[in-house]
């Protein structure tokens, strides 16, 4: 055997291997990939962001450890499993809303957590994944296009929850989960005069939201945003801080470490949901660029991932997950940039954070599972 | 997108074949139609991958217009919020005696500033530190600390004790890691070594009140006092502001977002402000103090030649220091309550009858407007009495001094004499002329705390109290009573004019300003030797003759307080009624009220041709000014002549003997 020879042969056996392992766990390897660039990435904001704190790093590391081990346990569950055990979770999480109108814990003049001994759960946060699945499972089961009556249950499984949320109030959360149903519903096959009615309703909906349904400091928050001036010590104070320092950060950044606006506490919440100020203020224009190479590649992979699924309700479900994805990053960098109201929503995959990082392991953990067990069956 | 579903259909499956395979199909509603449901997803794709781009576009502009288009402002803007621009106090001149020993001087004292926090309780910081420092604050104290800090300017701290001791300094360093938002800031303060010694010349600075600014801003002086906690208030203090204040400099800081200096990025130091040498001789100073003792009253010695005040004393006096600490509103009103007054300076402020005093000053008059020659003489009777009244303006002494001449008349302080002359010369010329001295003007001396005095005048009395003059007001005139006040530095420097044959000094206390180079310059007189033109030079000696009578001739008044005196003086005593005796009546001192009892006064210079040091001594309620007034010269002398400055001009070598008309004959030095 020639020397060449020998080295072809080793590295096909090598990436053979890796891709054996690989698919034996369920893993889909370019989406991995991705997810540890965001990681990377995010560790390099974060230990800007937290003042150089050490500490802070570990335990990011150890969540997103933890939530990579949930993405491959959850990968490891045939899809079809997600389908059939879609209602349960979404009557179990019913359920837990309701419970937690009744005995939640109070934080910041809302009730979102739900204190279970060991650790705070946040209800909201589930339907965040199981919204999506029942609608995908309840839709996909029927012929599509879905015929109205059909379309009309699905907006009621969707308003149930939401409107539990909103009574919270978490007006955030209600609307991730509301656009995530919706994205699911569009993707089934919903008629366009649906859309664009409902759309003209909605438009309709609003000035009544406005004066009877939204609270005074949600009222502010879109007030504040169309003039974050108003009141440039109180509740503009964040929108101001965050805007001056993404507006400093200017093509290039200030360097790492040296955002003044970061590095010196103007900006509010720096590791958490204004993250993206940071890497702004000391990677400039630069920095938004590369993040959106690497999520525009995560979403790519995924929508590639949709349109490879087997059957309507994988794609569907894979699909609204991209999408909903792709949401999240446009209202947090959207109203971390002024555009949108300051909702609470962190970055997906780079702010710091536990509860909102497990959702998104276990939808992608859906997603791989999809992908690689289609694989293996179409191989078998 | 709206076609109808035959038209889609068409376009979808364009085999005839299928689309009747297909309808058949979806008749059944049971069936799905995989290839539609493809058909749709991918189209449904195709918008949300074009929506994801739309997405992206409108976070790019946005932050294309946020970080290039508008990046200076926003650059700007965050610059503003990181830079603060502090201003750097100027460390205040320093103020010296005449022999460099400091009179005010700055100390470092440190204090603790809190610097609200969010996530710290700054009321619970508060009352830890108190119990933990014995601060002594109240709980309404207490209380406004924590008004203030909520309402406080941002980025400010706020000071909870101003003055740390030691042991508090090192009490709070080892337990410093429990307050990490309190922060131990050092200052400079005004310390006033010599305490109420040296109050009335040199005065003190404090806070800075609500007025302070007003003036200042009026003055255009507001910026340079940025940051600055302390003004002169009183005294030199007040009157060298500008000059001790220095020029304040500035900082340029990085701060977060709690005010906290995380560093300097750029330093412009202050100018010190200039240190001021002063004419005053802390020991003689001190001893005028001790001179005093409990007495009411005032001293003041100056150099006649050149104006430089050597001692400028006010008993009582009070600790100044108390003011730089922030007086506390029961020790300013035990000030304010005392009936001693220490609060006025008896030196510039007291409006005081001059009394005899004066009676050479007046003999110039006389001289130089030909009423009386030095030797023309007079019936000294036990009373003056104007033509055609009964009225008795009596003499000191009951039985009357006999024939007098000038040397005499101010050697036995006769009244009569002067009685006569100013009934002569009128009110008007002695208003001139005690206007030429200096009375009833600003003595131009370098404190801003002075009056004036009454130079009494027709149109005074007019203006004052309504009524014509009286003839009979004038007479009292002639022995420094009656309307006439004065107060003790005009006194001095009138007898200054005198002692140097008419050439004016204005009396001060600046000797010299030393900048924060090291460059001096030297106190210029704004009256360059002016000096009064009399028609006769000799008249100067004569008056000045009637002095050296009264410390030495036979009959002087301050012969015993300067007996055996080791250089030769000149002086003039003074005895002024508070209270008019009813006529006939006998001054008895037992049988007056202590404020009511006569204030003693006593004018004196030495050497007698070129003196070194003029002194001027007031007692409130004291009794005779040479029993009581001349013993204290006489000693503030011999401490100055003979103790601190040995070496100097005591007088001419050779003595000769002088007859001075009816004062007798004298041995002059």
């Amino acid at each position: 055997m020639s020397n060449e020879n020998y080295r072809s042969s080793y590295e096909t056996t090598m990436f053979q291997n890796k891709n054996s392992i690989l698919s034996r766990w369920h893993i889909d390897l370019p989406l991995m990939l991705g997810f540890i660039m965001t990681l990377a990435l995010s560790l390099f904001v974060l230990y800007s962001a937290s003042g150089q704190h050490p500490d802070m790093l570990v335990r990011q590391i150890i969540r997103t450890l933890l939530a990579f081990l949930v993405m491959i346990l959850v990968a490891q569950i045939p899809p079809k499993y997600f389908a059939k055990f879609s209602i349960y979770a979404y009557i179990f999480g019913l359920i837990l809303l309701v419970l937690v109108e009744v005995v939640g814990d109070i934080s910041k003049g809302a009730q979102r957590w739900l204190n279970i001994g060991f650790m705070r759960i946040q209800p909201s946060e589930i339907f965040k994944v199981v919204m999506p699945l029942t609608i995908a499972a309840f839709l996909s089961k029927q012929r599509l296009p879905p015929r109205t009556h059909h379309v009309l249950f699905a907006f009621v499984i969707l308003a149930v929850p939401v409107a539990f949320i909103l009574i919270q109030p978490d007006l955030g959360t209600s609307v991730l989960v509301a656009v995530s149903g919706l994205i699911a519903i569009f993707l089934a096959g919903m008629s366009y005069y649906w859309i664009i009615g409902g759309a003209a309703i909605a438009g309709a909906a609003l000035p009544i939201m406005w004066n009877y349904v939204m609270h005074d400091y949600q009222k502010m928050r879109v007030m504040m945003l169309i003039n974050p001036e108003l009141d440039p010590l109180g509740a503009g104070y964040h929108i101001i801080q965050s805007k001056i320092a993404i507006g400093s950060g200017g093509l290039f950044g200030k360097g790492w470490l040296q955002g003044s606006q970061s590095q010196l506490d103007f900006l509010p919440e720096p590791h958490t949901d204004f993250i993206f100020a940071v890497l702004s203020e000391e990677t400039g224009l630069m920095g938004f660029l590369v993040l959106s190479l690497i999520y525009a590649y995560i979403l790519s992979r995924c929508v590639y991932i949709s349109l490879c699924a087997k059957n309507s309700f994988e794609r569907i479900l894979v699909a609204t997950f991209t999408y909903t994805f792709m949401f999240y990053i446009f209202v947090n960098i959207g109203m971390v940039s002024g555009i949108l109201p300051v909702v609470g929503v962190p970055l997906p995959m780079i702010s710091y954070g536990g509860t909102a990082m497990i959702t998104l392991s276990v939808s992608f953990g859906i997603i791989m599972s999809i992908h690689t067990h289609k694989r293996t069956l179409t191989f078998k | 997108m709206f076609l109808s579903k035959r038209k889609k259909e068409r376009t979808l499956f364009k085999d005839k074949e299928k689309r009747k395979k297909r309808r058949a199909v979806n008749n059944d509603y049971n069936v799905k139609d995989i290839e539609l449901e493809n058909h749709i997803f991918r189209q449904r794709t195709y918008i949300c991958i074009g929506v994801m781009i739309v997405m992206f576009a409108i976070l790019f502009s946005n932050l294309y217009f946020l970080q290039i288009v508008s990046f200076d402002d926003y650059q700007t803007r965050s610059n503003e919020n990181r830079i603060r621009v502090l201003p750097v106090v100027p460390q205040r001149g320093i103020i010296y005696d005449r022999n460099r020993i400091a009179l005010a001087d700055n100390f470092p004292v440190y204090h603790l500033v809190i610097y609200p926090n969010k996530n710290i309780d700054t009321r619970q910081s508060i009352i830890s530190l108190n119990k933990l420092l014995n601060l002594d604050l109240t709980d309404k104290e207490i209380e406004t600390l924590v008004r203030s800090s909520r309402t406080r300017k941002r980025f400010s701290g706020i000071e909870i004790s101003d003055v740390l001791t030691d042991n508090q300094i090192a009490l709070f360093a080892t337990h410093r890691y429990r307050f990490p938002n309190v922060q131990l800031s050092a200052s400079l303060k005004r310390y006033y070594p010599f305490s109420d010694i040296t109050t009335h010349a040199i005065g003190y600075v404090s806070r800075i009140n609500q007025k302070d600014v007003e003036n200042l801003t009026l003055a255009k002086k507001i910026e340079n006092y940025e940051g600055s906690t302390e003004i002169g208030k009183l005294g030199i203090e007040r009157y060298y502001e500008d000059l001790l204040h220095g020029q304040t400099g500035s900082k340029e800081v990085e701060v977060n977002s709690h005010g906290q200096i995380i560093r300097t990025l750029k330093n412009n130091p202050p100018t010190p402000g200039n240190d001021l040498t002063l004419t005053l001789d802390i020991r003689l100073q001190y001893y005028a103090q001790e001179l005093l003792g409990n007495m009411k009253g005032a001293i003041v010695a100056l150099e006649p030649s050149s104006g430089e005040i050597l001692a400028f004393y006010s008993n009582p006096s009070y600790d100044p220091n108390l003011f730089v600490r922030g007086i506390r509103s029961n020790e300013y009103k035990a000030l304010l309550d005392n009936e001693d007054r220490p609060l006025i300076n008896r030196v510039t402020q007291g409006g005081y009858s001059p009394a005899s005093t004066i009676k050479p000053l007046l003999a110039i008059m006389g001289l130089n407007e030909n009423l009386v020659t030095p030797t023309s003489s007079y019936f000294g009777a036990p009373a003056f009495m104007l033509p055609g009244s009964t009225h008795k303006f009596r003499d000191w002494r009951a039985w009357g001094h006999g024939w007098l001449d000038l040397y005499r008349a101010i050697e036995v302080s006769a009244d009569t004499y002067f009685y006569d002359l100013a009934h002569r010369a009128g009110i008007d010329t002695i208003h001139k002329y005690l206007d030429i001295f200096g009375f009833g003007r600003e003595t131009g001396i370098d404190i801003k705390e002075e009056s004036l005095g009454v130079n009494p005048s027709k149109e005074w009395k007019l203006r004052r109290f309504k009524q014509k003059w009286h003839v009979g007001d004038t007479i009292p005139i002639g022995i420094g009573q009656g309307y006439w006040t004065t107060t003790l530095l005009q006194l001095a420097k009138a007898h200054a004019t005198l002692a140097n044959y008419g050439k004016v000094v204005t009396p001060h206390l600046l000797k010299s300003i030393t900048n924060s180079q090291g460059q001096t310059n030297q106190y210029q007189d704004q009256e360059q030797g002016r000096v009064i033109e009399l028609k006769d030079k000799s008249y100067w000696e004569a008056a000045r003759a009637g002095m050296y009578l009264v410390v030495n001739g036979p009959e002087g008044t301050g012969k015993r307080a300067f007996f055996g005196a080791k250089y030769k003086a000149a002086g003039k005593s003074g005895t002024a009624q508070i209270v008019s005796i009813k006529q006939g009546e006998k001054y008895n001192a037992k049988n007056l009220k202590a404020e009511h009892r006569d204030n003693a006064l006593f004018v004196a210079f030495a050497p007698y041709y070129k003196p070194r040091i003029l002194c001027a001594v007031i007692l409130e309620n004291e009794g005779g000014g040479s029993a009581k007034g001349a013993p204290i010269i006489r000693k503030l002398m011999d401490k100055y002549l003979l103790e601190l400055y040995p070496n100097g001009y005591m007088g001419e070598a050779v003595g000769k003997s002088i007859k001075f008309g009816m004062g007798g004959t004298v041995e002059v030095k």
